[in-house]
């Protein structure tokens, strides 16, 4: 797959976008504005956590995903199969049906993101004994967690455990047994991950954990359940067995990846538990910690936003499925051949989105203007100015994106010193 | 309006309120982010702060932190009307503290704290009177 940089999985869609602020007060990184009575994204500061897509309710933002036509455009295809579509149907507790299931809507072959998540776990053991890093090491499975922390807490970022993703993982082994099954060149083979969630499909197109990902298309969950929604379970022949263990499995939900750790762990989900956590991260405050699991959705991916099934229903069918299926109770990795190409080197770039102006000295005069003019403003952080906080608006009015009579309270009560930003910018 | 051509804030730090504390030195240091101030005199400046907070929680009820932001430094002083410090010297000896039994429980008050806010600060002024309260006064040249 060729990578795209500046590729962003929320949409928004203007035409349902009724001006609401919904979306903008929901996002953890202030990167939604309303102007001119439609919502805007500033994707610079997007991390794609979807908190957006799930608060419309005029169904106006939307998660873009590949084409299930891509499947063409190959010989030979394998579905990468995360552990959360497992939760997904009522009525099926098989694992093993699920996953060979894929061959029914078009899939050759299908292979366990669990399998990858098994390795993570292992080597993640592996650092734990070798590691003289400063702890607590932070897990790099989501990518909104880890792009949250590049901007908004980029101290944070030499806690990362370099580590590849357990898709990422999955999708180099799932092309080398493709390989060799088939005797098929790479390019003939195409492997594609079922996601449960729209930052998986960023993450990917954008080469956020390698320049070559690996994978040459990410689908959306809720696309792939469609079709098997059209199968029924007879009809699925389970020509391969599932070899995943249930702490892989386990990674489905929140607390399941920390479950295969021993040591001092941590699990937080839901993007406002998250930030909450890195908050007491940056504080130094979480130093008897070992690792820090963290899931931009609630419930963990389970939650994400291409999911069908509430994220504590299927919780439930997980728990259950890891209870009675087949799987191994242990992770059964104890070799790793290639560990090389399963860790990620620790030079994250880091971007500072929020500073007020490259140049310091203007940064200087822009910050004093934000602190004069905030005590004027209502600091009733109602949103209705189109920008999502006071502060937030006193930003926009110094950068000169909105001006100082877009404040509703202001105008009514005329009050507010309208002279300071001409005279600052004189 | 402040004629003054430094910036300024200032935060009330709320006395034995453990979950808040750590406000003001987060929002310093998002401030100071938003300036384009690198990463290390903003590290600084928090690891200091949060000290700071942290020993108006224990020692005095609370009190109240003030920012001011110069092109060349950043001041931060820390003003309670707390019990004081009877002996500087000692209290600035690390390891030293006279928190109590539970306050340690809590994973506070190691003697640490002052310690910690010399070593991160370029310049720390510490002027206190038993029974009347402490200022300490933190310069971070820029």
């Amino acid at each position: 797959m060729e990578t795209d940089k500046s590729y962003c999985a929320v949409k928004i869609d203007k035409d349902k976008c009724k001006g609401c602020i919904n979306c903008m007060k929901k996002c953890p990184t202030e990167a939604i504005r309303v102007r001119n009575g439609k919502a805007t994204i500033n994707y610079d500061r997007c991390v794609g956590c979807g908190e957006c897509i799930r608060t419309c309710t005029h169904n106006a933002k939307y998660a873009t995903s590949d084409s299930l036509d891509l499947m063409n455009d190959f010989k030979y295809t394998v579905a990468l199969v995360p552990p959360s579509l497992l939760g997904q149907f009522p009525n099926v507790i098989d694992p093993s049906v699920i996953s060979n299931s894929m061959k029914n809507i078009g899939f050759d072959d299908f292979y366990e993101v669990a399998r990858g998540a098994d390795l993570v776990s292992a080597l993640t053991r592996k650092k734990f004994e070798e590691c003289d890093r400063q702890k607590p090491l932070i897990s790099t499975a989501c990518p909104v967690c880890v792009e949250l922390i590049l901007i908004r807490f980029n101290d944070l970022k030499d806690y990362l455990i370099d580590i590849m993703p357990p898709l990422e993982i999955a999708a180099k082994i799932a092309r080398k047994r493709a390989m060799k099954a088939t005797g098929l060149a790479s390019e003939d083979i195409g492997v594609f991950f079922i996601s449960p969630c729209p930052a998986k499909v960023a993450s990917t197109h954008r080469g956020f954990y390698t320049e070559n990902p690996g994978v040459d298309g990410v689908f959306a969950m809720s696309d792939i359940c469609l079709k098997l929604m059209h199968i029924s379970q007879a009809e699925v022949d389970i020509t391969r067995p599932i070899v995943a263990s249930n702490l892989g499995v386990a990674w489905a939900t929140s607390g399941g990846e920390v479950s295969a750790l021993d040591g001092r762990v941590l699990a937080a989900d839901g993007i406002e538990n998250v930030i909450s956590v890195l908050k007491e991260l940056e504080s130094g405050k979480l130093k008897d910690i070992d690792y820090v699991e963290l899931n931009a959705c609630p419930g963990g991916c389970v939650g994400g936003v291409f999911t069908i099934e509430n994220p504590f229903v299927a919780k439930s069918k997980i728990h259950t499925i890891r209870r009675t299926s087949l799987y191994n109770k242990k992770n059964t990795v104890d070799k790793i051949e290639h560990l090389d190409e399963y860790l990620r080197s620790l030079d994250w770039e880091t971007d500072d989105v929020f500073v007020l102006d490259k140049d310091f000295k203007k940064a200087f005069v822009k910050l004093r203007q934000v602190e004069q003019l905030l005590p004027q403003l209502p600091q009733l952080d109602c949103g209705v100015c189109g920008s999502p906080s006071c502060r937030a608006f006193a930003e926009d009015v110094v950068n000169g994106i909105v001006t100082i009579d877009k404040c509703v309270r202001q105008t009514e009560e005329n009050g507010i010193d309208d002279d300071l930003i001409k005279k600052e910018t004189e | 309006m402040s004629q003054s051509n430094s910036i300024l804030w200032s935060f009330d730090v709320d006395g034995k309120n453990f979950d808040s504390a750590g406000f003001a030195s987060q929002s310093t240091k998002f401030k100071l982010r938003q300036l384009g101030l690198n990463g290390d005199i903003i590290k600084r400046v928090a690891i200091a702060m949060y000290e700071g907070e942290i020993n108006m929680v224990i020692h005095a009820e609370g009190g109240v932190a003030n920012v001011e932001v110069d092109e060349d430094k950043i001041i931060i002083t820390l003003t309670d009307t707390g019990k004081g410090i009877a002996d500087i010297e000692q209290a600035m000896r690390e390891g030293f503290s006279t928190a109590t039994e539970e306050i340690r429980d809590l994973g506070f008050g190691a003697g640490m704290g002052l310690p910690n806010m010399k070593k991160n600060s370029d310049e720390l002024i510490i002027d206190s009177a038993v029974g009347k309260g402490t200022k300490v006064t933190m310069i971070f040249a820029i």
